[in-house]
């Protein structure tokens, strides 16, 4: 703790050296947390940080979720804040190519970041240089009406036959197994993901995000066969390319439907429509081949410099304190996520415990998300071949050759 | 100087007031064409360097599935979009009488119009909603299965093509109503005279003097048609699997969207967008000059 204040005064002291010139003392954050649990953590954030450096003032910025993905290629080349928030990963890669985001490795060395946020390291490296600072991370899995499978008698599933045997007592007691939303697309790259890291496992699946292997492969086929028993077996909520995955929430409340696989912030809007730990249970997605090394999904969000930014010195003063273990540890139990920092403490909500001890048992290897381990001209021609499947399984053979199709154009 | 602003006085005048406006043209329309143009050569994420690669994004275009499906789309946008025209007929001539708090009716029925395109496009998505949504109780009352129309592949562009009519009826209905207070009433009674009702009187008098609003109302229909963006947006965000992209939306999505980072194919789509625009604008407009040499 002492050799981090002996680094905030280092840099307080280069802050203030500085201090002659007028925009001293004026930080300005763009962020997207807008719904009601991240932006009450960002406040708090603020307000700690605001109170411990008194000579900064923070503008905050504050983006619709959906806009800032779009507005955010704007402010960087036109009107830079000093920090912006973003994920980890593929995601922040094109930013980084058009050097708009500022490597930031002087901020993870002076504070001791790279043991403290190690496990975050790799997804944060592009070049051999470090371009932001995580602050949060949250499990994937599936989230189930615990009350609904109790009264059916219904275990939880660890692997794939049991996961069909439940799917088919719920059929039969009325309810539909699991409940999607894939009107924007994402939620079924989610499912994707997990039937491809069980079925062959985070290596393989890494190499198809990386573009290394061909959409055409069997063992893509084999992931999409497996999908196919769900689909075949009416598992998924019908019309789900209607629905957004907040109005997918929906059944689930209302006790028609049972399962969701998704990720730790659906447990927020779950309890507010008024489900309490008793109803609402977690489970790791069943294993399907027992051969293969479990393998989680777990995206990181991080804030990041912009290149173009004004005040780097006061940015880099909110990145340390960002990064301190207090910090994390106050800013994820307000959000309901998972700190990266290795000091901090998780909450000891249920969720919150299981998700963590989940990751932390799984030796298979931690992805990001479809849409952060892939670029993104791959990403949205993949999760809108998924929904198209989803929907329609008989076109299978048509959808993988698109998909592979726009691979050999977007790797070349 | 004041002797020549004197004698040039009538000629310099008219292209003073003209350069402002013409100047912005220049400014916000006939650059940014060429730009595209020139941008469609390149392949180019809009933030690093641009690399040109001749004709590639068109030779990659003739190949795209999804640009067919945009291109079929806009053509049923194209064809089921005229339909506003006789329907806001239909409604101004219905509208068109003196009865007690008729300006009441006709603002409710212009209402659709002045709200924003969004609202439109939430309301029908309620509407068309399978869980909840009135068309599917209504399909339900009549023992029909529910249909989720902006689930469906073969539905989805009808569905969100009459949301686009709504508004659009109310425009056409308005161009006919002003259209139809310069109708000149002494035509009427000398056709009236000579027994001419109903039909007919629409046909042959009524109608050619609607001529001007009749293609206007054409000509912004055509050009809502193919500008359709937001209802599409807002409705599926051209899903599902892209069945309802139109182009407009098909080039937003290639260059600014969440996942878009090709410039120059956007530009290519807008540029194939802007051609066919052209075609029926030019055509329109000689069919205006031909017209007015005619009287």
């Amino acid at each position: 703790m002492l050799h981090n204040k002996k680094t905030l005064a280092a840099l307080f002291a280069a802050a203030s050296m500085m201090s002659a010139n007028a925009f001293s003392g004026e930080l300005v954050i763009n962020t997207d947390t807008s719904d009601p649990a991240p932006k009450a953590a960002f406040e708090a954030l603020i307000a700690g940080f605001e109170a411990e450096n008194p000579d900064v003032s923070v503008t905050w910025n504050l983006f619709d979720h959906e806009g800032y993905k779009t507005s955010i290629r704007n402010f960087l080349t036109a009107d830079a804040p000093d920090l912006a928030n973003w994920y980890a990963g593929n995601r922040m890669l094109p930013y980084v190519n058009a050097g708009l985001f500022e490597p930031v490795d002087d901020v993870w060395a002076a504070n001791g970041l790279n043991d403290s946020l190690a496990s975050a390291a790799a997804s944060m490296t592009i070049d051999g240089k470090k371009w932001g600072v995580p602050y949060t991370y949250y499990n994937w899995g599936v989230y189930y009406r615990q009350d609904i499978f109790e009264a059916n008698n219904i275990e939880v599933p660890t692997d794939w036959a049991g996961l069909m045997a439940a799917g088919e007592t719920l059929k039969a007691a009325g309810v539909t197994p699991i409940t999607i939303g894939t009107k924007y697309l994402w939620t079924a790259g989610g499912v994707f993901d997990y039937l491809n890291l069980r079925t062959n496992g985070y290596d393989f699946h890494m190499a198809l995000t990386k573009g290394e292997v061909s959409w055409t492969d069997d063992r893509v086929r084999a992931t999409m066969a497996n999908w196919k028993e769900l689909i075949d077996a009416d598992f998924f909520l019908a019309d789900h390319a209607a629905y957004s995955w907040q109005e997918a929430l929906a059944p689930m409340i209302q006790g028609k439907a049972a399962m969701y696989v998704m990720g730790n912030f659906a447990v927020a809007p779950l309890r507010d429509a008024g489900l309490t730990d008793d109803q609402l249970g977690f489970f790791q997605f069943p294993v399907i081949d027992a051969s293969i090394p479990v393998a989680e999904e777990a995206p990181t969000d991080t804030m990041h410099i912009p290149a173009n930014a004004k005040n780097k010195v006061d940015a880099k003063r909110f990145l340390a304190y960002l990064a301190r273990a207090d910090v994390q540890t106050e800013i994820n139990a307000t959000l309901g996520q998972l700190p990266i920092n290795s000091g901090s403490s998780v909450s000891d909500d249920k969720f919150l415990q299981a998700g963590y001890e989940m990751l932390s048992n799984t030796d298979g290897g931690i992805a990001q998300f479809f849409d952060r381990d892939a670029p993104a001209e791959m990403a949205s021609a993949g999760m809108e071949g998924f929904q198209e499947f989803m929907v329609k399984p008989d076109r299978l053979d048509a959808i993988l050759e698109r998909l592979e199709k726009t691979r050999k154009r977007v790797y070349k | 100087m004041r002797d020549y602003w004197r004698a040039n006085q009538q000629r310099l005048a008219p292209v003073l007031f003209l350069l402002p406006g013409l100047l912005m043209f220049l400014v916000y329309v006939v650059v940014p064409i060429f730009q595209s143009v020139s941008i469609s050569f390149y392949a180019w994420d809009g933030l690093g360097e641009k690399e040109y690669v001749g004709i590639a994004n068109y030779v990659e275009l003739m190949d795209d599935e999804a640009f067919y499906t945009s291109l079929k789309n806009n053509v049923i946008w194209l064809v089921l979009y005229m339909l506003a025209i006789p329907a806001g007929l239909f409604v101004a001539l219905f509208l068109n009488q003196n009865v007690r708090g008729i300006r009441i009716y006709k603002s409710l029925f212009f209402f659709p119009f002045v709200i924003s395109q969004v609202v439109v496009g939430l309301v029908f998505s309620w509407f068309y909603d399978p869980s909840y949504g009135l068309f599917n109780k209504i399909l339900e009352f009549f023992g029909a299965d529910p249909i989720a129309i902006l689930a469906d592949e073969d539905w989805v562009t009808y569905g969100i093509i009459i949301a686009g009519l709504w508004p659009q009826t109310a425009y056409c209905m308005i161009l006919y109503l002003t259209g139809l207070n310069a109708v000149d009433s002494e035509q009427i009674e000398a056709a009236r005279l000579d027994n001419a009702k109903g039909l007919k009187l629409l046909w042959y008098i009524i109608l050619p003097q609607l001529r001007p609003a009749t293609f206007i109302a054409m000509v912004v229909t055509i050009i809502g048609a193919l500008r359709s963006f937001d209802l599409v947006s807002i409705m599926t965000n051209g899903g599902p699997w892209g069945s309802s992209r139109v182009l407009a939306f098909y080039m937003y999505e290639q260059a600014f969207s969440e996942y878009g980072f090709r410039m120059g194919y956007g530009a290519a789509i807008a540029v194939v967008l802007f051609a066919i625009m052209m075609i029926y604008i030019a055509s329109f407009l000689y069919k205006m000059y031909r017209d007015e040499r005619g009287h």
